[in-house]
């Protein structure tokens, strides 16, 4: 006697690819904005990123009403925390809230891939990257979604210095400029666009650094 | 006589229909350190009085913040109003959460009273011992509620609670009067360490004013406080210190006669946020400076119960 199978899924995987890339003083947030379903395109128009607190900026692809989800629960949290504490959350401890919030629902989790990305205490950047139920690490640079696989290792290519293939990484972030961080970025998302069919319409690239905060945006291939 | 026998408990009633608990609880308010507010079209003004208990230490916090469009001042058992102030803001986040815009102020209060109703109705409870002032914004306007111990609210122009508001209050409450906030600090002076003032209105979410900004206001309200002439009788309210070459001068120079010479709940005037802040002063200034700010209106049903709006 086989086990009763359900014949519904809860989660749906929404595609899309988030990056995110840190520096001396800057941190560069990017994802693509293609909302997808199976092989149909739901939106070309979707933004994966959301801002939580002056100095943290959260991208995540997946299943995008779990990450709604997600991204309302914890802007209720910081909220919380704001009329505690009178200030705004760090970028670390809006780390730790995430990964606690993710495990919250070890049993039926979220189902994202996030990469939050901002500025710490000493206001260089810092990117944290996570599995879908809370398992982080702090890292220089990230990449999560469906074209991950084709980014990550260009990333750990060109960004020698903080990459923890050469153990250990020699620098927490990149020693790139501001410019050419962006530059990067876009490079990998017009070659992820290439090659992965969820990946692509356009980029949406958030810049965090001293002066604030600045949006950005590139065409990506819509095919 | 009779008192004594039926307060024990909130759940008595005495022979007289009356619930003393409860009333003992408003008076709890009443001794606490003023608080005032004031609205008018856009705006909201929260101002209280800062007491510490010793000259070492520092004073409670009496004005809080619930959302960026509502915020709370709060006269009496200061614990209490921080748990009210805490519930209050954990609704406003949890609205959010569902409907994705803000609570509107009305219905905030009307669960706050539902709240402190429970108390009073309830063996192993004792009422809340703290009287709030909430002010807020929503898209029906701007809003000042009283909310008592008894569960009971009502929306105001313009209140004070706490101690020494008695004179106050009084000339809020008389019909056909000349309207005039008088003092709270019973000649106490007036700076910007003794008093704590928080505004909220249109394209400016609910925060308290810095001790800067706080005191630079009062120093300009004193300059035009000195100039002003001190004619209650037949006061028309325009600033009479056209000598004072201060810009304090220019500000106060705006307040022209209301469009509308009623206060009304229905048709709050249009009075420009300094003037609201400058009222607030009149009604913490001492008899010494003779409140000179007299707003000439008639205010028929001030302390009116009014339901709010769905």
């Amino acid at each position: 006697m086989t086990k009763q199978q359900a014949n519904w899924s809860p989660y749906d995987n929404n595609g899309g690819t988030c990056v995110a890339v840190a520096g001396t003083d800057y941190c560069v947030i990017a994802a693509d904005t293609r909302m997808s379903s199976g092989y149909n395109i739901l939106t070309r128009d979707y933004s994966k990123i959301i801002q939580l607190a002056d100095k943290s900026v959260l991208a995540s692809s997946g299943f995008q009403a779990d990450v709604r989800a997600l991204q309302k629960v914890l802007a209720a949290k910081h909220l919380q925390y704001q009329h505690q504490h009178n200030k705004q959350m760090s970028c670390p401890a809006m780390a730790q809230l995430l990964s606690n919030t993710l495990y919250y629902k070890r049993f039926f989790p979220y189902y994202a891939f996030n990469v939050l990305g901002g500025l710490d205490h000493e206001g260089k950047g810092c990117v944290f990257t996570y599995d879908a139920v809370g398992s982080y690490e702090r890292v220089g640079y990230s990449s999560q979604g469906s074209g991950s696989t084709l980014i990550t290792p260009f990333l750990d290519n060109q960004l020698k210095s903080p990459s923890p293939l050469l153990l250990p990484a020699r620098d927490a972030v990149t020693p790139l400029s501001e410019s050419e961080a962006i530059d990067l970025v876009k490079t990998c998302f017009a070659s992820a666009t290439e090659r992965d069919i969820y990946t692509g319409d356009k980029l949406e690239i958030l810049v965090l650094n001293a002066s604030g905060l600045r949006r950005e945006y590139m065409e990506l291939r819509k095919d | 006589m009779f008192r004594n026998q039926y307060d024990t408990d909130v759940t008595t009633w005495s022979p007289a229909g009356r619930l003393f608990q409860v009333e003992y609880a408003m008076e709890a308010v009443k001794q606490g350190s003023a608080a005032i507010g004031l609205r008018s079209k856009s705006h909201v003004v929260l101002a209280c009085v800062n007491k510490s208990s010793s000259e070492l230490s520092s004073h409670q916090k009496k004005i809080f913040k619930v959302d960026d469009h509502i915020g709370v001042a709060i006269s009496g058992l200061t614990a209490d109003g921080r748990v009210l102030s805490r519930h209050m803001r954990n609704e406003c986040i949890n609205y959010f959460y569902s409907y994705e815009s803000q609570l509107p102020v009305g219905r905030l209060v009307v669960q706050l009273a539902d709240k402190a109703q429970v108390c009073t109705q309830r063996s192993w409870k004792r009422p809340y011992g703290v009287g709030l002032l909430v002010g807020g914004l929503d898209e029906s306007g701007a809003h000042l509620y009283y909310n008592c111990p008894s569960g009971n609210y009502f929306e105001y122009q313009a209140f004070a609670i706490g101690s020494s508001v008695t004179g106050c209050k009084d000339i809020l409450r008389a019909q056909d009067a000349l309207f005039a906030l008088r003092e709270t600090l019973q000649g106490e002076k007036l700076t910007s360490s003794t008093c704590t003032i928080a505004v909220v209105g249109v394209g400016e979410a609910f925060h308290v004013l810095d001790q800067e900004t706080v005191q630079a206001l009062i120093n300009e309200f004193e300059i035009a406080g000195e100039e002003a002439p001190a004619d209650e009788a037949a006061a028309p309210d325009q600033a009479g210190d056209s000598e004072s070459g201060a810009t304090a001068a220019d500000q106060l120079l705006q307040w022209t006669i209301p469009q509308q010479p009623h206060l009304s709940l229905q048709e709050p005037v249009n009075w420009p946020r300094t003037l609201l802040l400058h009222a607030c002063f009149h009604g913490f200034l001492g008899t010494k400076k003779r409140a000179a700010l007299v707003l000439h209106c008639k205010a028929p049903s001030i302390n009116r119960e009014r339901q709010p709006e769905e």
